[in-house]
């Protein structure tokens, strides 16, 4: 469903993400590995509109959405969480979660101003599909705290679910699990799996590699902004070139 | 041409003390980060102390040191206070530097009064003949004694110790307080520094606009605005500033309209927040990053 | 949950606080200040929305306000329309004027959004001073009185209701306006915008929108002052006039309607008393702003919080 073609990134003179080409198949997960610097966050932000890209194109679904903004972006289908967390702190759970239906809601001034019947059903309607979301991962008791009180690996949840509200078709998670102790890790991990996985086709950016060799369907390496290697998790472990720059860089320890 | 000429010479004359109140803001922001509100009066403070000095019957000299050393400790105050704040955010410091200022304003009206007042000049009401126009001594002395201040502020930034701990102390806080830099005393010399240059500014024109409590005003954003039209934090942008806005003005004031006059620094301010928003010659700490 | 009506405690208080204390007025001054007050507050409500809720600075809305409170005023005195007609051209005007400014302004941040808004402010001032043909110059100009639908406002009692009424309907509208997806959406601007991009919402319009309703506010509120008052001379759009705006909110307590309710009738008021103290008025007004954001730099509103709290933390225990 989307097409990534000929990418191409420049930072000075530096090629953050140099003539990169993949495709990501509908209802898969999509994961994008490589050394810390391989460009992964920079082709995020490309994808999502965040960076102007130098040149290359993103088609979806083989519309163009090539340097379309992050938030037209979400009309078409595609959302997106981030490396450090955006969550709105002085809003409480649920409320973040409904900020997730905005772009369903009615947000005519006028009627805002008057609680009209239509601002009163869209407060309910959403505030239940939020509450289900939240029971789905099990943060319902926490639904009207504000979130700048909550722990780091809540949010983290939070930020998917939110994401997973604006009822995309593609989302781009960039690395959902990053700071998080094994055991939220593994609760991301289903949490992506068995939710988000159902609904939607998923773009994955991370370090954590059991985590990416048990839930990727296709993994594409990246190095020096280049594509190194791309097939399944079995292809891509028993790959000498990737071994080799992960070896080389070390990036490939510890998780 | 002779009118042209005259009035490039006032606008430069004018351009100058823009400029001191710029190269002020400068010092402050690059090394607070804070946009200074009460710069506009520092400069009252340093004209009006100096004119009040002068009435006690002081000596020229000890009423132009006195001003500044009373001008460099109210910046010593302003920064006292803003270090006592407990909410650091650009909105509520520049709520307190406004307050500060109308602070000060207030003082001077209770100290002093709010009439106007002006000074001999000191240099004597002497000028000269340039093509047909006549540039005073006054003038002249604004502009030496400006460009002076220009140089030794230079001088002192690059070539002494100070000045360097200072410049590295405002470029990376951690790395400086490691090195056993003293932040808040630099911080509290840039401010004093700030004041001081303010109140010469103040002192200078004095004799040729004349001064009274609600000076500062005007001239603190036209400051502001020479500093921006130059690049925020660039100090040599802020003598660019300065000069490009008091001519300007003057060729406004002459050509098009006096009434305008007070309006060009702020169509020069949109147009280069519109288009250019690093300045003329560009933001020095944009470029860094 | 929202409620159909949202009738609270907050805002029968107010009403009732409003409804008392003309009882306590012993002369028409006190009327006056207690509408210049009001209006004062109305503009702040509408400022507090740009400041506190969308997270912009504005140091030139007494400019905007002046502006919109003299294009009211020359079409009512100088072209003969009606009062209320005039007012509602003056809001078109401004806030097509506003929608159109917002676009580069909004564009700046923090310090240079300020520095755009004051120099736009100061533009407007000095405009209405030098163009003495419509506005009458630096001396101002005097203004025909309120008639509205036959019914001329010539009674300060009169005046009151009708402000005060303003008042409250635009608190408990605001309220409404917070609670609602678009008061959610504003206040998710103002905590992360990357997150408010992310669900889809384009920043940068609902931010002009917010200037453009703070401006439309200062507009209608301009205008009523001038018409109260039966003159309008360019002091009304003076950056003093912004700054102390600016300060309301700030002292009230930024992102709280009632904060701004509170800052503007504080600092109308308080220059009043202080008139007794003559030249010692500016002074002390500086040294209780410096002190408030010194010490209670989330406003005054903020005192009220922690009392609520030790109360709900007694019940509690």
């Amino acid at each position: 469903m989307l097409q990534i073609s000929n990418l191409t990134k420049k930072f000075g003179g530096v090629k953050a993400v140099d003539d990169l080409s993949f495709s990501v198949k509908k209802g898969t997960i999509h994961s994008i590995i490589g050394p810390n610097g391989a460009g992964k966050t920079t082709l995020v932000n490309m994808i999502t509109g965040v960076y102007k890209v130098d040149s290359g194109t993103v088609f979806l679904d083989g519309g163009d959405i090539t340097n379309l903004a992050t938030n037209k972006l979400v009309h078409r289908g595609v959302c997106r969480t981030f490396q450090h967390l955006e969550i709105c702190g002085n809003l409480t759970v649920i409320e973040n979660v409904m900020l997730g239906f905005d772009k369903y809601m009615d947000k005519n001034i006028i009627r805002s101003c008057f609680r009209a019947k239509s601002i009163l059903e869209d407060e309910k309607r959403y505030f239940d599909r939020g509450m289900h979301l939240l029971e789905l991962i099990g943060l319902e008791n926490f639904a009207h705290n504000e979130a700048k009180n909550l722990s780091y690996g809540i949010l983290k949840k939070l930020e998917i679910i939110r994401a997973l509200a604006t009822t995309p078709e593609l989302i781009l998670l960039d690395e959902p699990v990053a700071g998080l102790n094994p055991k939220e890790t593994h609760e991301v991990s289903e949490l992506i799996k068995t939710v988000v996985a159902d609904e939607v086709t998923i773009i994955l950016v991370e370090h954590d590699m059991k985590m990416i060799m048990k839930i990727s369907d296709y993994i594409t390496v990246m190095n020096f902004g280049k594509k190194l290697a791309q097939g399944t998790p079995t292809q891509i472990v028993n790959n000498e070139e990737v071994i080799k720059a992960y070896l080389g860089s070390g990036a490939l320890h510890g998780k | 041409m002779i009118e042209l000429f005259a009035y490039l010479l006032s606008g430069v004359t004018v351009g100058f003390i823009y400029t001191l109140v710029g190269l002020g803001f400068t010092v402050i922001y690059n090394s607070s980060g804070i946009i200074n509100f009460s710069q506009g009066e520092f400069v009252m403070a340093g004209g009006m102390s100096t004119v009040f000095l002068l009435y006690a019957g002081l000596p020229l000299g000890v009423a132009f040191v006195l001003a500044i050393l009373i001008t460099s400790m109210i910046g010593i105050v302003l920064y006292k206070l803003i270090s006592l704040s407990r909410d650091s955010s650009p909105i509520s410091l520049i709520i307190l530097t406004l307050g500060f200022a109308i602070f000060l304003r207030g003082l001077a009206q209770v100290i002093f009064d709010k009439q106007l007042h002006t000074m001999p000049s000191f240099v004597g009401d002497g000028a000269f003949e340039i093509f047909d126009t006549t540039l005073t001594y006054q003038a002249l002395l604004i502009m030496v004694v400006a460009s002076a201040i220009v140089v030794l502020l230079y001088l002192f930034f690059k070539k002494t110790k100070t000045g360097q701990a200072m410049v590295a102390a405002s470029n990376n806080v951690d790395a400086a307080k490691l090195m056993g830099i003293n932040i808040k005393k630099i911080l509290m010399l840039n401010f004093a520094i700030s004041a001081v240059i303010a109140s010469i500014g103040g002192i200078l024109l004095t004799p040729i606009t004349s001064t009274n409590y609600e000076v500062g005003i005007m001239l603190g954003l036209k400051g502001f605005c020479a500093a921006i039209i130059g690049g925020l934090g660039n100090p040599f942008g802020a003598v660019a500033g300065g000069l490009i806005l008091g001519v300007l003005e003057s060729l406004v004031a002459g050509y098009v309209s006096s009434e305008y006059k007070d309006a060009v620094a702020f169509v020069v301010l949109l147009a280069i927040l519109f288009f250019m928003p690093g300045g003329i010659f560009g933001n020095l700490k944009s470029q860094r990053v | 949950m929202l409620k159909k009506y949202n009738i609270n405690n907050q805002i029968i208080l107010l009403t009732g606080i409003l409804i008392i204390i003309p009882f306590f007025f012993q002369n028409d001054f006190y009327f006056e200040i207690a509408i210049l007050s009001i209006l004062n507050a109305l503009i702040c409500i509408g400022l507090n929305l740009l400041m506190g809720y969308a997270g912009q600075v504005s140091l030139g809305h007494g400019a905007f306000a002046g502006l919109g409170a003299y294009i009211a005023v020359v079409l009512s005195s100088n072209y003969g329309l009606t009062p209320l007609l005039s007012i509602f051209i003056a809001v078109v005007i401004m806030g097509i004027f506003a929608f159109i400014v917002s676009k580069p302004i909004l564009k700046l941040k923090g310090h240079y959004l300020a520095m755009a808004t004051l120099g736009i402010g100061i533009i407007i001032n000095i405009v209405l001073e030098v163009e003495d043909e419509f506005t009458g110059g630096v001396d101002g100009m005097s203004v025909d009185s309120f008639v509205v639908f036959g019914y001329e406002f010539s009674e300060s009692i009169s005046w009151y209701i009708l402000c005060a009424s303003l008042l409250v309907f635009t608190i408990w509208a605001f309220d409404n306006l917070i609670k609602s997806p678009f008061g959610r959406l504003l206040r998710s601007i103002h905590d992360s915008e990357k997150a408010a991009k992310s669900v889809g919402i384009d920043v940068s319009y609902f931010k002009s929108i917010v200037f453009v309703i703070s401006v439309v506010i200062a507009t209608v509120a301009g205008s009523l002052y001038a018409f109260f008052s039966g003159f309008i001379s360019p002091q009304e759009a003076s950056f003093t006039h912004s700054i102390e705006l600016v300060v309301m909110v700030v002292l009230g307590g930024l992102g709280r309607v009632y904060g701004a309710v509170f800052g503007a009738v504080i600092l109308t008021v308080l220059p009043q008393l202080l008139n007794s103290f003559e030249d010692y008025e500016t002074l002390i007004f500086g040294s209780i702003i410096i002190l408030v954001m010194i010490f209670m730099p989330k406003g005054i509103v903020s005192l009220f919080d922690k009392v609520v709290k030790k109360e709900s933390n007694h019940a509690s225990n």
